[in-house]
């Protein structure tokens, strides 16, 4: 539980910058090098990297160096902990509706009677 | 036919905020009934396996709803729905919050800011609510809270109940 939660509270941090939530949806497309990643953010590289090393450290990227070159992936068993809350609320609110939607059959058919 | 119920549920974690848009095949009127009369809300507002109970409805500015989820197995999850401005059959914005039994909010738990709009569309009327919480932290404690409180298993069953719900529902 306090595991979880640490984790949960780092995910959220990281992804709550559109930098950084730029480069989460650019690693779910594929791996990428530093220089790939930063190419499109008018940001020097020391501040890049620490958009990064804020990613490694909520456990949502990993990099392994080739030689001269960086290489990022994603780590999608964290990213889901996350999103797995989201589709049980995206659930929850189906279920929910398709109960009013039975709901509003039921009035409606009241009001027809009288 | 099926009316076509256009269902979007959109999550934002730079807000904190859950964006959820739904048509349902009634007036305007008759959908106000149902997010405002206690009576009817119990009928609808907690999933099955969950029901809704009521201990308290004053639908005002200022009133607020108290009510629980039951689950199966008799664990109340008590909550406190407090209405802040009605402007009737058009919109809504209430704080939804935890409490115990009583009704007193649970100050380790975050409340979420609701802003609920009803508005006429072709096949009805289309609701929107927006669900926001105050801060990144805030969200993040509602997960954990979701994740002990066992709701998230409780709603493992939900696909086989929904593909009931369906069949019910292309029935009329």
């Amino acid at each position: 539980m306090g595991n979880q939660q640490t984790e949960l509270d780092a995910i959220f941090h990281a992804l709550g910058e559109p930098t950084r939530r730029a480069v989460v949806q650019r690693l779910v497309r594929g791996e990428a090098s530093v220089s790939e990643l930063a190419s499109p953010f008018d940001m020097g590289l020391p501040a890049f990297m620490k958009h990064l090393g804020v990613l490694e450290a909520a456990g949502l990227i990993t990099s392994t160096k080739t030689g001269r070159t960086r290489i990022c992936r994603i780590q999608p068993a964290t990213l889901s902990a996350a999103e797995s809350w989201f589709e049980d609320q995206r659930i929850f609110w189906q279920a929910r509706y398709k109960q009013l939607d039975d709901l509003l059959v039921a009035l409606g058919g009241k009001n027809d009677e009288t | 036919m099926k009316p076509d119920l256009k269902f979007r549920f959109l999550t934002d974690t730079t807000t904190h905020t859950l964006r959820i848009r739904r048509e349902f095949a009634a007036g305007r009127a008759l959908v106000w009934d149902c997010y405002t009369k206690s009576e009817l809300l119990e009928k609808w507002f907690a999933p099955t396996p969950l029901v809704t109970k009521t201990t308290h409805m004053d639908f005002s500015e200022g009133g607020y709803w108290h009510y629980a989820m039951v689950d199966p197995e008799g664990t109340h999850y008590w909550g406190r729905m407090d209405y802040r401005a009605i402007e009737p059959v058009d919109r809504y914005s209430s704080v939804d919050s935890f409490t115990d039994e009583t009704g007193t909010p649970n100050p380790d738990m975050p409340s979420a800011d609701w802003d609920v709009t009803f508005e006429d569309a072709e096949i009805g009327t289309l609701v929107s609510t927006t669900v926001q919480y105050a801060s990144a932290e805030d969200l993040q404690k509602v997960i954990d809270m979701g994740m002990e409180a066992g709701l998230a298993s409780a709603l493992e069953n939900l696909d086989a109940l929904l593909a009931t719900l369906d069949s019910k529902g292309s029935a009329q």
